[in-house]
């Protein structure tokens, strides 16, 4: 067992020491900050003015809409259909047909339009006329309407975690969600990205026919586990370069322009959010214009952020990517074996990716509910296990979910390194075969 | 007492058997020719004597002493499918092999600079494998091979790929070390380096040995009595010679000379045959024809066949 090291450090510092690590090394944080930013830009950019033509039969809303920085409102005085033929012609993005009866059916209100109208728009307008219509209800009631003003409450609930024993906890779905997919696609990243790399370690040993050399000195087993080690060591290393790379970033960027960062940082928070948060941003910015709300989001944000234990986080994070890619990296490390080039390994492959792939199907399920039986059995289930219980650990998992989905991650990473092994050292030394499926049971079988 | 021992050795695959009740017997300090057709089993016998794979029945000794896990640091391997790993450079994979053999760093660098300097291809040390000619590879190869100073070597085809020069040089090196106390056990299909290396063979065909011994007494075994004269002034007629006694087998006139093979029947000896030929010609030259190894390799693959 002695060799076992000596093969970690070759796999290790081979690759380490490769152009293409180097340049993933620093590329990656620069990538993955792009990756947040230009879709927001391209977000920001293509949101060009949207008219919209107000048809309204009673005349109660005329100038009611206000305008937004991407909706612009026109009130036209014609009837509705003379406004849906002129439509095509007058550029507009949309028609509000309002009835006359609008008031006593709110239903009856119809947005014409060529094509379908986003869901922004949409739940603005709903948003807007329902305010309208509530607040001519509740004057015809005989409420005055500053009384109205005095009473209107902006309000988002608080949610607070129990903890037993008296502990509360401020929660936060929205950063949880957040924070919970990101670290799930990142696991699922890590074990193909990690995975592969032992995939193509063995079928390189395999084509060279360096393993004939090496079989000679060492147990394949020693192999196996000496690059499976290996390449983990060199994802560990990777994440860790990354993090302090990311870290030096964003401290570099902070202290070269610390006011524009800032409030690019209370914006994406806004824009990045659910459509809710969008509303009450436009909403904000009309009813009050004033920086308060940005400075409540801004601490929101923070409040948010320091209430996620980053500890058990990154802690847990080690350890699923760990015990995950261990796991799968067996199951590549067998596949390898089992082909002689990387073009062959396809009908192997399917048993691999479709438990990652249906994990991250998976993961909207469990983020909607993920306390539910899905997202429990999902999480405790080792095939599954490091993408879904990411995604869970933001939300707070019971203690017991975590202990059992641990131990039969490690039990799954015993019996897959066990069975795998039991091909591998068989498949390492079979040249210009196809195998099959079949061929693999039969390799399983066979004594040592 | 024989360094390596296989004992009934049986490997059974699912739809055939590799290896049927081998045994061999390898002396110490001797080169040992494990001959056989294509697909006969010698990679799987070699591949169990590596403990690559384990026999399913069978026993093997090394030593005396049972086949384990540590002996693969006593033995060097030299496979027929061989390479390196292409992007790796040429010193730090000798050393990267050498220490798999169990060699320490220090150690394993002295004894590859003392063999990349008598190789001379010191230069290539900080080169990629990818680099360097096949030969060269080769050479590389052949140096990790011995460098842990293996008691038993396993050689399959070592001389595939080599230019005369370098054969010359790997055979040289070959009897090297077995001069040095090492054993050898040598694979390939070319008969005439058995006939030139090897001190005892074992044919194994369709899984079993059908032949075991040393090489010059399996040579005089199968011996035809035959023999070959060259005549000169020949005038005489070579069938009132083979008076029943004899049996002419070959016949060629090359300008001035004759040349005879002429086969002696039971009971007659070669000075017989001398003394019947004497008074017609003058002997040039007189030699018994003893089977090249090429021709018992042939004959008998081929009987087996016709067993069957």
């Amino acid at each position: 067992m002695k060799k076992i090291p000596i093969i970690i450090r070759r796999e290790y510092l081979s690759r380490v020491k490769k152009r293409s690590f180097i340049v993933m090394t620093i590329l990656g944080p620069l990538l993955m900050a792009a990756m947040m930013i230009v879709p927001m830009y391209i977000a920001k950019m293509s949101d060009d003015v949207k008219t919209i033509a107000i048809v309204d039969e009673s005349g109660i809303f005329y100038n009611k809409f206000p305008n937004t920085e991407n909706i612009k409102f026109k009130y036209l005085n014609i009837d509705i259909a003379v406004a849906k033929n002129k439509f095509d012609s007058s550029g507009n993005y949309a028609i509000l047909y309002l009835p006359e009866e609008f008031i006593s059916k709110p239903s009856t209100a119809v947005l014409f339009s060529d094509k379908q109208p986003n869901i922004t728009v949409k739940s603005y307008l709903e948003n807007t006329l329902k305010k309208e219509v509530e607040s001519i209800k509740l004057a015809s009631s005989g409420i005055d309407k500053d009384v109205l003003t005095s009473i209107e409450t902006n309000l988002s609930i608080n949610t607070i975690k129990l903890k037993g024993k008296g502990i509360e906890e401020k929660s936060y779905t929205e950063v949880s969600t957040f924070l919970g997919l990101f670290a799930g696609i990142m696991i699922y990243m890590f074990i193909f990205m990690f995975g592969t790399q032992v995939l193509r370690g063995v079928i390189e040993e395999k084509t060279s026919r360096i393993i004939e050399v090496i079989v000679s000195s060492v147990k394949p087993f020693q192999l196996m586990m000496g690059k499976i080690i290996g390449i983990a060591l060199v994802g560990l290393t990777q994440f860790l370069l990354w993090i302090i790379l990311t870290f030096g970033i964003v401290t570099i960027a902070q202290s070269a322009m610390p006011n524009s960062f800032k409030s690019n940082k209370s914006d994406k928070i806004l824009i990045g959010n659910s459509n809710s948060k969008i509303m009450t941003k436009d909403q904000a910015q009309l009813l009050t214009k004033d920086d308060q709300y940005k400075n409540e989001g801004m601490h929101e944000l923070i409040e948010s952020i320091s209430s996620i234990n980053f500890g058990l986080m990154i802690g847990m994070f080690f350890f699923y990517f760990l015990f995950g890619y261990l796991l799968y990296a067996a199951l590549f490390a067998a596949v390898g074996s089992a082909v002689d080039s990387e073009a062959d390994t396809q009908q192997f492959m399917l048993p691999i990716t479709i438990p990652l792939i249906f994990a991250i199907i998976m993961s909207q399920f469990v983020i909607n509910n993920p306390e539910g039986p899905v997202a429990f059995w999902l999480s405790i289930i080792p095939l599954t296990s490091p993408i879904i219980m990411m995604i869970r650990i933001p939300f707070g998992v019971p203690v017991i979910d975590i202990v059992l989905s641990f131990a039969l991650l490690i039990l799954g990473f015993l019996f897959c390194t066990w069975f795998a092994a039991k091909i591998y050292r068989t498949g390492i030394l079979m040249y210009g075969k196809k195998s099959s499926y079949k061929e693999l049971w039969k390799w399983i079988t066979y004594k040592s | 007492m024989d360094i390596f021992q296989a004992v009934n050795v049986t490997k059974r695959f699912a739809n055939h058997t590799a290896l049927d009740r081998v045994s061999i017997s390898v002396p110490p300090q001797s080169i040992f020719g494990l001959l056989g057709p294509n697909g006969a089993g010698k990679t799987t016998l070699i591949r169990i004597i590596n403990q690559i794979t384990g026999p399913d029945e069978g026993e093997l000794f090394f030593n005396g002493e049972k086949l384990k896990p540590a002996h693969v640091e006593v033995i060097g391997y030299l496979p027929e499918e061989r390479g390196l790993y292409k992007k790796m450079k040429v010193g730090e994979q000798a050393l990267y092999l050498a220490q798999l053999k169990g060699l320490s760093k220090k150690d394993a660098l002295k004894k590859l600079k003392y063999w990349f300097e008598k190789f001379e291809i010191q230069a290539w040390w900080d080169r990629k494998v990818e680099e360097l000619s096949k030969g060269m590879q080769q050479k590389v190869q052949f140096i990790v091979t011995i460098l842990h100073n293996p008691k038993l070597l396993i050689f399959d085809e070592p001389f595939s790929g080599f230019d005369p020069i370098n054969v010359n040089l790997l055979r040289d090196e070959i009897l090297n070390l077995r001069e040095n106390g090492a054993t050898i056990i040598f694979s390939t299909h070319n008969m005439a380096s058995v006939e030139e290396l090897c001190d005892h063979i074992t044919l194994i065909n369709k899984a079993k040995n059908i032949l075991n011994g040393s090489v010059k007494e399996i040579r005089k075994r199968f011996k035809t009595d035959t023999y070959e004269f060259e005549l000169e002034n020949f005038a005489g007629d070579l069938k009132t010679i083979m008076d029943g006694k004899f049996q002419l087998i070959d016949e060629k006139q090359d300008e001035q000379l004759t040349r005879v093979k002429i086969k002696t029947n039971e009971g007659a000896s070669q000075n017989e045959l001398i003394q019947a030929i004497l008074p017609f010609a003058q002997i040039q030259s007189f030699h018994e024809v003893i089977p090249s190894m090429n021709d018992i390799f042939i004959s008998q693959v081929e009987g087996d066949i016709e067993k069957k």
